[in-house]
């Protein structure tokens, strides 16, 4: 599996996304979100966690006008896999690659603590060797990851079984619960929790790892 | 010129910095303060004769997310 994770001034779970990836057994390019492609034969884009720009203006809002971000598009467009952790979520989001937006957290503050995680689906790439209702725990850490989408948005992800993620407790005030969404092709998929920070026994908790094993056992080589 | 773009939440979409702001009003002893909606102000200093739909393309593009805000243009 060849995979990009993109690189925007104030990324800064870049590397631990490359490290999971790669000890998953993916090839892995960074890319800096300067370029205007993304490199020849690739499987899977990730964007990684972190404050892009600042977050100024809104969080995500910039990125999702980065030259980077067009060869994304171009990616998603053309039925490729792409997710987004946490500001990569945002991004997703403000790229109006995944409907609905992150708004800040119901309670204000900042949080940073591992959360109970309902897996809400198994059927996405994502998903796969999780069984759906399985409950993981998953660290969050943002201020913003308050999911909110019109109530006519939020019946169509759920009838169509693209809510991937919920919050046992919910910490943030997301609609729902809901703590990560798929896109209609089930390829994109946007969560504010990190994997990458659940992913072997020096982590403390491998519950991560389910995640980085299905995208790799369902992404066929390229 | 200038214009000034002035974005909010919609309507409906929950704003929990202006419910923490009408809180805080209400404990410094304000009285009457029904609701709070917190928003921004941007202000363009524009080339001369820009037209207001090359603001309102700007607006939609990147200065407000029209999932969940709204946006006003005063030409200054």
């Amino acid at each position: 599996m060849k995979a990009a994770v993109l690189q925007f001034p104030g990324s800064n779970c870049d590397r631990d996304m490359a490290v999971a990836l790669r000890n998953s057994g993916a090839d892995v390019t960074m890319v800096w979100h300067k370029e205007t492609s993304l490199p020849d034969g690739l499987d899977v884009v990730a964007v990684p966690g972190g404050f892009s720009y600042g977050d100024y203006l809104r969080c995500g809002a910039i990125a999702a006008n980065s030259p980077i971000t067009q060869a994304l598009k171009a990616h998603v467009e053309r039925g490729g896999y792409a997710f987004g952790i946490c500001n990569g979520f945002q991004v997703l989001t403000e790229a109006g690659l995944l409907p609905g937006a992150l708004l800040r957290n119901a309670g204000l503050k900042y949080i940073c603590k591992t959360t109970p995680l309902q897996v809400a689906t198994s059927d996405s790439a994502y998903t796969s060797s999780y069984t759906k209702g399985q409950m993981i725990g998953v660290p969050i850490a943002h201020h913003d990851g308050n999911f909110t989408a019109d109530a006519h948005t939020l019946d169509m992800l759920e009838a169509e079984d693209r809510v991937a993620f919920r919050y046992g407790d919910n910490p943030n005030g997301s609609a729902r619960d809901i703590a990560g969404i798929l896109s209609a092709n089930r390829r994109v998929l946007g969560m504010m929790p990190h994997p990458e920070r659940a992913f072997e026994a020096a982590h403390g908790n491998e519950d991560g790892k389910g995640f980085f094993d299905s995208l790799v056992s369902a992404v066929v080589p390229a | 010129m200038k214009a000034r773009v002035n974005v909010m939440l919609k309507n409906g979409v929950l704003d929990p910095q202006g419910a923490a702001v009408r809180h805080a009003l209400g404990a410094m002893g304000f009285d009457g303060v029904n609701d709070v909606r917190q928003g921004k102000v941007i202000e363009l200093d524009l080339a001369d004769g820009t037209s207001e739909d090359t603001i309102k393309s700007m607006c939609e593009k990147l200065l407000a997310n029209m999932v969940i805000e709204s946006y006003t243009i005063e030409i200054l």
